[in-house]
């Protein structure tokens, strides 16, 4: 058997979320094969090389693969697929996108967003925002999975020596264009693979008063994230939420500022090693999940807690 | 142009769902339902798109059993025209949802599939990439804007990274991202005019789909619990409990 890892890149390098993927493919029985789908990719393909446990990179270098169109891509998975045992990806937008297109056109139930892998066809994933976790076993002969990051803790990026093997393209599908893209630019670790994460909710009031968690941010080295309220408030951008329906994350500290802890908040952060919530309602149910609560006006708190980190 | 927007029924958002004592799923008797969040924000954009007079016509169609009506009703109410429920008890995965879906949109010729990004029970996200693909037409996913019309419209989507602006050419498949609209509540009046517009009803028989389970449920289990903490007195103490205790910070 062997699987294949959908590797996610920006056409210059492998994003995080490859390497928790190839974490998952290693718990599966089989060699494990990286397909780079981009445009100008043969550094990501060097660098995917280099991944311990990788036997071989397949590079498909071709300008329909430029800009992740998932009417692109899937035919190229489908007509890698049947190779291979296993097909997995990584429950990003990405992975999110295509994945899916691949697996209707193999005629395959997709399981989606693992969090265990139990054997060979069964897994372990979350329904209802994590309220339960259901074990699912797939009878589909190629299994298409993908993953949740924060699960598979990624493996180390240097040490392999796979071969890379060029392969042609599938051709420009036509239905979709790439127009831009605006990317929210930030010194800061990113949030789903930072050690630290602050996130601020509707209780900041403004967007204004996000420097007040940013300072702190930058004291810890941690990322900075947001409630769904935050982000409709247009207090921050989308890529700032945390949750059933923005990303998931499961830092060694997770510090909820204003947050009230809605399910689908704690969807995307209950994972987290240690939980810190700041909020002046005792009530909040984020207290519920936090190792420690502290019952303040954030607006004494936070500036409190960044003067006294120096 | 026809819009034809999928709607789901699931548990209310706002209920938290307890598993089943023999772990065989999650409680739904006397459980509080309503349409999937994503799908009334689907409803919503078809519904403008009509008022803007760039549709015609929309249709909304639920997969499920007979109580699926209810939903079908909600969105006749935010203002669609017609409702078409596949009746069916079965355990419905996305795929199948998808087949379905597609024997729909073979015999209504929408011009438009608007729906949701997530079912938040099953929290799958795969439906509309599936439709899109076994129609073999374009896909804009996660989307938090629509623009234009015609041969071709312009999508905002929200993705990791940030946000995204893709041309898809028509006919399409949308779904959507909570920052697209806000719905609407349906007015009393509206209700009551929802309950005679037309719903039909067919099954995946009719249809001609085989909707077979692909994935075996083997059980469903609570997730680990977290133990409870502790209140903090103050910053102080919260910074030294942090360093000493968790020691998560230096
Ligand atoms: C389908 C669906 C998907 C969703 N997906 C997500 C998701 O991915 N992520 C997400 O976060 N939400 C999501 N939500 C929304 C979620 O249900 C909540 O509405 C949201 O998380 C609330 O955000 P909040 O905690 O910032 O705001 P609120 O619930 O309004 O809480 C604000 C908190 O701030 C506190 N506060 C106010 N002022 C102060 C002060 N001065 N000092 C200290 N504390 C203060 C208040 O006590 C309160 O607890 C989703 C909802 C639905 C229906
Ligand atoms: N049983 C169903 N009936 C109607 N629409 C559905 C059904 N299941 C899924 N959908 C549609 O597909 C979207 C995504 O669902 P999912 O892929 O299950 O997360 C939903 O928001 C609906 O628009």
């Amino acid at each position: 058997m062997t699987i294949l890892v959908i590797a996610e890149h920006d056409n210059q390098s492998l994003a995080s979320a490859t390497f928790n993927t190839v974490a998952a493919a290693s718990q599966l029985s089989g060699d494990i094969e990286i397909l780079i789908a981009g445009s100008g990719t043969d550094a990501v393909a060097e660098a995917a090389a280099k991944i311990p446990g990788v036997s071989r990179v397949l590079n498909a270098d071709s300008a329909e693969y430029a800009n992740d169109i998932a009417e692109n891509i899937a035919p190229l998975i489908v007509q890698l697929a049947p190779n291979y045992s296993h097909v997995l990806a990584a429950a990003t937008t990405f992975g999110k996108n295509t994945m899916p297109r691949a697996a209707a056109l193999l005629d395959v139930q997709q399981i989606s967003e693992i969090t265990e892998v139990k054997s060979d066809d069964t897994f372990v994933r979350p329904i209802y925002a994590g309220n339960a976790m259901a074990t699912v076993q797939s009878t589909d002969s190629v299994k298409l999975v993908t993953i949740r990051t924060t699960s598979f803790e990624a493996v180390a990026e240097e040490g392999g020596t796979a071969s890379v093997e060029a392969i042609g393209g599938t051709g420009d599908a036509g239905l979709s264009t790439f127009v831009s893209q605006e990317v929210s630019k930030s010194d800061r670790p990113e949030l789903t693979t930072a050690r630290i994460v602050i996130s601020g909710g509707r209780g900041m009031k403004s967007g204004d008063n996000f420097p007040l968690i940013e300072s702190v941010a930058d004291k810890l080295n941690a990322a900075v994230g947001a409630s769904r309220a935050a982000v409709d408030a247009g207090y921050v951008s989308n890529d700032f939420q945390v949750g059933q329906t923005g990303k998931v994350v499961a830092p060694d500290l997770y510090i909820a500022v204003g947050i009230s802890g809605a399910i689908q908040h704690l969807a995307g952060m209950k994972d987290s090693k240690v939980i810190v919530a700041i909020n002046n309602d005792e009530e909040a149910p984020i207290f519920q999940v936090a190792d420690y609560g502290l019952v303040a006006d954030l607006f004494e708190a936070v500036p409190a807690l960044d003067s006294e980190l120096g | 142009m026809k819009v034809l927007v999928p709607v789901k029924r699931v548990i209310d958002a706002n209920i938290k769902v307890r598993v089943k004592a023999d772990n065989s799923g999650v409680e739904t008797a006397n459980v509080k339902m309503a349409m999937n969040p994503f799908c009334e924000i689907a409803v919503e954009e078809a519904v403008r798109m009509k008022e803007a007079g760039t549709a015609e016509e929309v249709i909304a169609v639920a997969v499920g059993a007979s109580s699926s009506q209810e939903t079908l009703r909600t969105a006749l109410a935010m203002g669609a025209d017609r409702g078409i429920l596949i009746e069916t008890d079965e355990t419905l995965e996305p795929l199948a949802v998808a087949k379905l879906l597609k024997a729909v949109v073979n015999n209504e010729g929408p011009g438009i599939v608007i729906m949701g990004k997530q079912a938040i029970d099953g929290d799958n996200n795969q439906t509309g990439q599936m439709l899109s693909a076994l129609l073999g037409w374009s896909q804009g996913t996660f989307v938090s804007n629509v623009d234009g019309s015609g041969d071709t419209i312009n999508v905002t989507r929200e993705v990791d990274a940030g946000l995204q602006t893709v041309t898809l050419k028509m006919p399409a498949i949308v779904t959507v991202d909570l920052r697209l609209n806000e719905p609407r509540y349906a007015s009393l009046p509206n209700i009551m005019k929802a309950k005679k517009k037309p719903l039909d009803t067919t099954t995946p028989a009719e249809l001609g789909v085989d909707i077979s389970p692909r994935v075996n449920v083997i059980s469903v289990n609570d997730p680990p619990a977290r133990e409870a903490g502790v209140i903090v007195a103050n910053v102080g103490e919260l910074i030294d409990k942090l360093r000493n205790e968790a020691k998560v910070i230096s």
